[in-house]
C-alpha cells in the first residue's frame, strides 16, 4: 500500500468513505509530511490541531452517517485568504502579525465543506511576482531539482508558489491558489501538478487579500483534473459579500467529468508562438496538440490579434487596482507601524510602508500610482481598458471557429532562484501566455504534459468560454490521460 | 424684480457668481456599502463594519436603499436619472479615510442635469428663478478625526466613515448671498419631503462646498475658489459674502484669484486659504474593480416615482387654488415637509372646509405659541387632532374667538383636549337669553347715565355695554346674542 501522503482529494475521500483509513490518520501524515519538509518553506503558518479537528469532525460524520464532500481532506490554504484567528500575511511584512476576526467564503466553503485546514501557505507578497523571492517570509523551494547533477534551488513559479510546492512535495493532497496574471496556472505548470482558474466571478474574493479586484481569482491546485474538480465545485458559489461575484449554481463538475473530447474543436493561437521561446516548449506543445488530436478532437488554427499587447496591458491595469488596494496599509489599525518620534501622520504612513513593503510591490505601487495620475491617464489606464476589450473580443471570435484553446502555460521551465530577480521585465514575461486569459476572464487550466532535456516538469493551457469550466476539465483530464505524466521530485527535503 | 446685488468696488460695480455643492447624508439605515448602522451620535467606533474599517479582503455591497434614495432626490429635481452609472474610486491618504480611497462617482453620475426653483425675494411670487442642478452623485463619508482625546495624537472615529452621501452639484446660477440662502432652503425642504435627507444641518447631515468668482456685470466667468464644508445656511450667506468682497479687494488691488480650497471661519467670520489649485491632491480617480456598473431598471425608477409624495411646489399651488388658502399662508404652510404635515393632519380631522380658518390659527396662534415657548411643530405640546378639537368648538358655537384663545393656553398648560377642558371649567359659550337678559339688565340698572346717553344719540357707546354684558358674563356669552338682546333692551 502507498502511504496516505501519495493520494489524491478524490482518494482521500473515497478512503475516508469506505472506512480504509481514518480521517485523522490522513491529517496526521499531512501534517508530519508538513513538519518534514519545512526545507521547502512552503508554509508560513502551521496549523495541525486545524486540520485534525476537521479530521475528527470527519470521523465522527462518518460514524454518523453523515459525511460531506469533503471530509476528511486536509488542504493547504494560500495566505491571500484570510483565515480567523490564524496569521495571514499576504506574504507581505506589512501584515506582521494580523490575524483576522474573519474567515474568507472561499476558505469558509471548503471547511463547511468538511476540509481541515494544514497551513497558510507562502506566496509571493501580494501575489505579485513569478518566482515566490518577492515573499516577506523568504522563497519557497520547489520539490524539484534540475537532472544536470547541480542542486541548483529552483523556484516553484509563484505566486501561488507555496502552494504549487506543497502539492508537488506531498505535503498537502490539494491546495487554494490565486490567479491575477498566472499565480495558479504558472506555478502549476512549474512543479507538474495541475491548477485550474475559474472564470471571473466564480469564487468569491470576499475576505481574499486584494491583488487586482477585477483580475483576482482564486481556484484549486492538485495533483488532478479530478481533484480540481472536486476542490473548484466546494470552493466556487455567488456570494452576496461580493458585487462581482456571479449569482449562478455550481455545477457538478466531478460528476459529469468526461475525458471524451471527440468533436471538440480545439484552436492554437498562432500569435503564441513567440521568438525566444525555448524548442522544448514547442515540442511540448506539438505534443500536446498531438494527444488531443489522438483523442479525437478537431485541431484548428485560430488567430488572437492583440495577444502582443496582453502583457503591456496586463502590467497597467494590475499595478493600477493594486496601487489603490495597498493604500489601506497605512499603519493605522492593524499590522505593522512605524511611527517615527515626533512625526505626524504623513511620516507614519512613508515609514510605515517603506519598512512593510517590498521593492516589488513598491515598484507596482508606483507604476499603478503613475498610469492613474492625471494627464497619464488615457495614455495608460484607459487605454489598457480598451485594449483589454479587444483581447476579450479576441477571445469571442475565437470561439466562432473552436472550443477551447491549447497553448504552453509558461515560457520555459521552473528556473533558479535569483535568476531572473534583478530583472523585472524578464520576470513578467513569465506571464505571456497566462494574462490573456485574465485579461478576459477565462477559465483556464494547466496540467502537466512532460519533463524537459533537465527532467523539470512542462505545463500545457486549455482554455475555455467564459463558465464552461466543464469544457476546460474535460480537456485536461484528456491531456492528462494521454500524457501519463507520473514523474514526481526526489524527496530530499 | 429686485434690483440685481452688486458689490460696489472702488472700481466700478461687480456680479458674484455662486455655485453650491451640497453634501447630503442620505437616509438610510445602513452605510453605502455596508451593513454598519448610521444613527446619530453613537459612541466612537460602535459603528463600524469590517468594510467600513478597510479590513483586508472586505469588499464594498452596494446598498439599494441608497440608490433609490438617490433616484427619488433626482426625480424630485426635474432631473435626468442615468440608468446607466459606475462608482468611481477617488484616492488620497488620510486619517479619516482608511481605504485609502473614497468611493464615490466621477465619470458616471447615478443623476444628471435637473433644476430647483427659488424665490429671489421670498414674499414676491413673481420672483421665481430657476437654478441649474449639474448632477446628483452617491459616495462615501469619511471617518472624523477627534484632536483633544491625547496630548500629542489624534483619535479616529470611523462611525460616519461610508456612510452614504448625495453631493448635490449646481450650476453657477446663483447671483447674490440671498438666492444662495434661497436654494439651500428650498433644496433642503425637497429633500425633507422626498425623505432623502433630514437635512438637519447642526449635525452635519447636510452642508455646501462654496463656489465663487466675481466679475464686471455679464462679463465672463472670473477664477473661482471653493470654500468647504460650510454647515449653516448662515454661514453659507456670510461666506459668499465675504469671499466675494475679499476676491474684490484682491483684483482692485491689483492681484489675481487664485483657484484654491478655502476654509470657513465661523469665529472670525471670514474665509482663509487651505491649499491651491498646485498643492491640490492628484486623486488618480478610476472605476472601482470591486462594484459592477449600477443599471437601474424600469420597474426600478417606476416604483421610485410612485413613492415620491406631492413636493411644496405643488402643495403650496394647492393650498392656494384647491384649499383657497392666502398666498402667505400657502407658503409658510408648505415650507418645511413637517408643517405640511401636521396641518394635514389638522385638515384630515377637521376637513378641507374648514382650510382657511385652520391655515389661520396655525400661521397666527400655533406658531406663536411655538415661538413663545421656545418649540418646533415636532414638539408641539397639542396634537393636530387636539387642535383640530379645539377648532371645531370654535365652527359650532361653543367657543367664542376670546375663549377659544383661553382654552388654548388650557391646552398649551395641560397637555388636555380643548373638549375635557371646556367641560371641567365650564367655559362654554352661553346663548342662554334668560341669563344675558338679567346681565344686560343689571349693567344697564348701574348705568342710567349712560343709556340717557345712547339715547340721545351716542352710538358709539353701544360697544360700552357689550364689553360689560360681556365681563358680566364672564366672557362666556355669545356675542351675536348679546348685540341682539342689547339692541332689543336699548330700544
Amino acid at each position: 500500500m502507498t502511504g496516505l501522503t501519495d493520494l489524491g482529494i478524490a482518494a482521500i475521500r473515497d478512503g475516508v468513505r469506505s472506512g480504509d483509513f481514518s480521517a485523522r490518520e490522513v491529517a496526521q501524515a499531512f501534517s508530519a509530511a508538513v513538519e518534514k519538509g519545512r526545507a521547502l518553506n512552503a508554509f508560513t503558518v502551521e496549523t495541525p490541531d486545524h486540520a485534525l479537528a476537521a479530521a475528527d469532525a470527519a470521523d465522527a460524520a462518518r460514524a454518523a452517517g453523515a459525511l460531506k464532500p469533503l471530509s476528511g481532506v486536509p488542504l493547504g490554504i494560500k495566505d491571500l485568504f484570510a483565515t480567523r484567528d490564524v496569521r495571514t500575511t499576504a506574504g507581505s511584512r506589512i501584515l506582521e502579525g494580523f490575524e483576522p476576526p474573519y474567515e474568507s467564503t472561499v476558505s469558509g466553503n471548503l471547511f463547511a465543506a468538511g476540509a481541515g485546514m494544514l497551513g497558510k501557505l507562502n506566496m509571493d507578497e501580494f501575489a505579485m511576482g513569478s518566482s515566490n523571492e518577492t515573499s516577506a517570509w523568504g522563497p519557497v523551494l520547489s520539490p524539484w531539482r534540475r537532472s544536470d547533477g547541480g542542486n541548483a534551488p529552483l523556484t516553484p513559479g509563484g505566486s501561488s508558489g507555496g502552494s504549487a510546492s506543497a502539492v508537488a512535495a506531498r505535503l498537502a493532497p490539494g491546495v487554494t491558489g490565486t490567479d491575477t496574471g498566472g499565480s495558479i496556472r504558472q506555478p502549476a505548470a512549474f512543479v507538474g501538478i495541475t491548477g485550474i482558474k475559474p472564470t471571473y466571478g466564480r469564487c468569491s474574493r470576499w475576505g481574499m487579500v486584494a491583488f487586482a479586484s477585477s483580475l483576482d481569482q482564486a481556484g484549486p491546485m492538485a495533483r488532478d483534473v479530478r481533484d480540481c474538480a472536486i476542490l473548484l465545485e466546494a470552493m466556487a458559489g455567488f456570494d452576496p459579500k461580493d458585487s462581482t461575484s456571479l449569482d449562478l449554481p455550481v455545477p457538478r463538475w466531478e460528476a459529469s467529468l468526461s475525458a471524451d473530447v471527440r468533436g471538440k474543436r480545439i484552436g492554437i493561437p498562432r500569435e503564441y508562438r513567440i521568438d525566444g521561446v525555448p524548442a522544448e516548449i514547442d515540442e511540448v506543445w506539438e505534443k500536446g496538440i498531438a494527444l488531443m488530436r489522438d483523442a479525437g478532437a478537431e485541431i484548428v488554427d485560430v488567430s488572437l490579434p492583440h495577444t502582443r499587447y496582453a502583457l503591456p496591458t496586463y502590467y497597467i491595469i494590475a499595478p493600477a487596482e493594486a496601487s489603490s488596494n495597498l493604500a489601506r496599509y497605512d499603519g493605522v489599525r492593524y499590522g505593522l507601524r512605524r511611527a517615527p518620534p515626533n512625526g505626524n501622520l504623513t511620516d507614519m504612513y512613508e515609514a510605515t510602508r517603506a519598512a512593510g513593503f517590498g521593492a516589488e510591490v513598491k515598484r507596482r505601487i508606483m507604476i499603478g500610482t503613475y498610469v492613474l495620475s492625471a494627464g497619464f491617464y488615457d495614455a495608460y489606464f484607459n487605454r489598457a481598458q480598451k485594449v483589454r476589450a479587444l483581447i476579450a473580443r479576441d477571445f469571442e471570435r475565437a470561439w466562432e471557429t473552436c472550443d477551447l484553446l491549447l497553448t504552453p502555460t509558461a515560457p520555459s521551465a521552473a528556473f533558479a532562484l535569483g535568476e531572473k530577480s534583478n530583472d523585472p521585465i524578464a520576470m513578467y514575461l513569465n506571464d505571456v501566455f497566462a494574462v490573456p486569459a485574465s485579461l478576459a476572464g477565462l477559465p483556464a487550466i494547466s496540467v502537466p504534459a512532460g519533463l524537459n532535456a533537465e527532467g523539470l516538469p512542462l505545463g500545457l493551457q486549455l482554455v475555455g468560454r467564459a463558465l464552461d469550466e466543464q469544457s476546460v476539465l474535460d480537456a485536461g483530464l484528456a491531456l492528462e490521460e494521454r500524457a501519463g505524466f507520473a514523474a514526481r521530485p526526489e524527496a530530499w527535503w | 424684480m429686485n434690483a440685481p446685488y452688486r458689490i460696489q468696488g472702488a472700481t466700478g460695480e461687480w456680479e458674484v457668481v455662486i455655485g453650491l455643492e451640497v453634501h447630503a447624508q442620505v437616509t438610510s439605515r445602513t452605510k453605502l456599502f455596508s451593513g454598519a448602522s448610521t444613527e446619530f451620535g453613537a459612541e466612537p467606533n460602535t459603528q463600524v463594519s469590517l468594510v467600513d474599517a478597510a479590513m483586508p479582503g472586505m469588499l464594498p455591497v452596494p446598498n439599494v436603499e441608497c440608490l433609490r434614495q438617490a433616484v427619488r432626490t433626482g426625480m424630485a429635481l426635474e432631473a435626468r436619472i442615468n440608468p446607466w452609472s459606475r462608482f468611481d474610486r477617488k484616492n488620497y491618504f488620510y486619517a479619516d479615510l482608511p481605504q485609502g480611497y473614497q468611493i464615490s462617482q466621477l465619470y458616471h453620475p447615478i443623476v444628471g442635469e435637473g433644476e430647483v426653483e427659488i424665490l429671489t425675494d421670498e414674499k414676491d411670487e413673481g420672483s421665481a428663478k430657476r437654478i441649474g442642478i449639474e448632477r446628483i452623485h452617491l459616495e462615501q463619508d469619511a471617518g472624523k478625526l477627534m484632536h483633544d482625546q491625547h496630548p500629542s495624537m489624534s483619535y479616529v472615529d470611523l462611525n460616519r466613515s461610508g456612510v452614504a452621501l448625495m453631493e448635490i452639484v449646481s450650476k453657477p446660477d446663483m447671483r447674490s448671498p440671498e438666492e444662495a440662502g434661497a436654494y439651500i432652503r428650498k433644496l433642503r425642504s425637497i429633500l425633507r419631503y422626498v425623505g432623502s435627507c433630514d437635512g438637519n444641518m447642526e449635525q452635519g447631515s447636510m452642508r455646501a462646498d462654496v463656489n465663487v468668482s466675481v466679475r464686471r456685470p455679464g462679463a465672463q466667468f472670473g477664477t473661482r475658489t471653493e470654500t468647504k464644508n460650510v454647515n449653516s445656511v448662515r454661514f453659507i450667506m456670510a461666506a459668499i459674502e465675504h469671499e466675494a468682497n475679499r476676491q474684490v479687494d484682491v483684483i482692485e488691488g491689483g492681484g489675481t484669484i487664485v483657484q484654491e480650497t478655502r476654509l470657513w471661519d465661523p469665529d472670525r467670520a471670514e474665509t482663509r486659504s487651505l491649499r491651491s489649485k498646485e498643492e491640490a491632491h492628484d486623486y488618480r480617480y478610476f472605476p472601482d474593480p470591486d462594484l459592477l456598473p449600477v443599471e437601474l431598471s424600469d420597474d426600478f425608477l417606476a416604483e421610485c416615482r410612485a413613492s415620491l409624495p406631492e413636493l411644496p411646489d405643488a402643495k403650496r399651488r394647492r393650498y392656494e387654488t384647491v384649499l383657497g388658502l392666502t398666498p402667505y399662508n400657502a407658503a409658510v404652510l408648505t415650507a418645511d415637509v413637517t408643517t405640511a404635515r401636521w396641518f394635514e393632519e389638522l385638515l384630515a380631522a377637521l376637513g378641507d372646509s374648514h382650510a382657511q380658518r385652520a391655515s389661520n390659527w396655525v400661521t397666527g396662534d400655533l406658531f406663536g405659541a411655538l415661538n413663545r415657548l421656545g418649540r418646533t411643530i415636532e414638539d408641539s405640546p397639542v396634537s393636530p387632532a387636539q387642535a383640530a378639537g379645539l377648532l371645531r368648538l370654535t365652527a359650532d358655537g361653543t367657543l367664542s374667538g376670546t375663549l377659544a384663545k383661553q382654552v388654548f393656553e388650557l391646552m398649551l398648560e395641560t397637555g388636555d383636549d380643548a373638549e375635557k377642558i371646556v367641560e371641567e371649567r365650564g367655559l362654554r359659550q352661553t346663548s342662554d337669553t334668560g341669563a344675558i337678559d338679567k346681565a344686560i339688565a343689571e349693567v344697564l340698572a348701574a348705568n342710567s347715565d349712560k343709556v340717557a346717553e345712547y339715547r340721545g344719540g351716542k352710538d358709539k357707546l353701544f360697544g360700552f355695554f357689550v364689553g360689560q354684558v360681556m365681563k358680566a358674563m364672564q366672557g362666556k356669552a355669545n356675542p351675536a346674542v348679546v348685540n341682539e338682546l342689547l339692541k332689543k333692551a336699548l330700544g
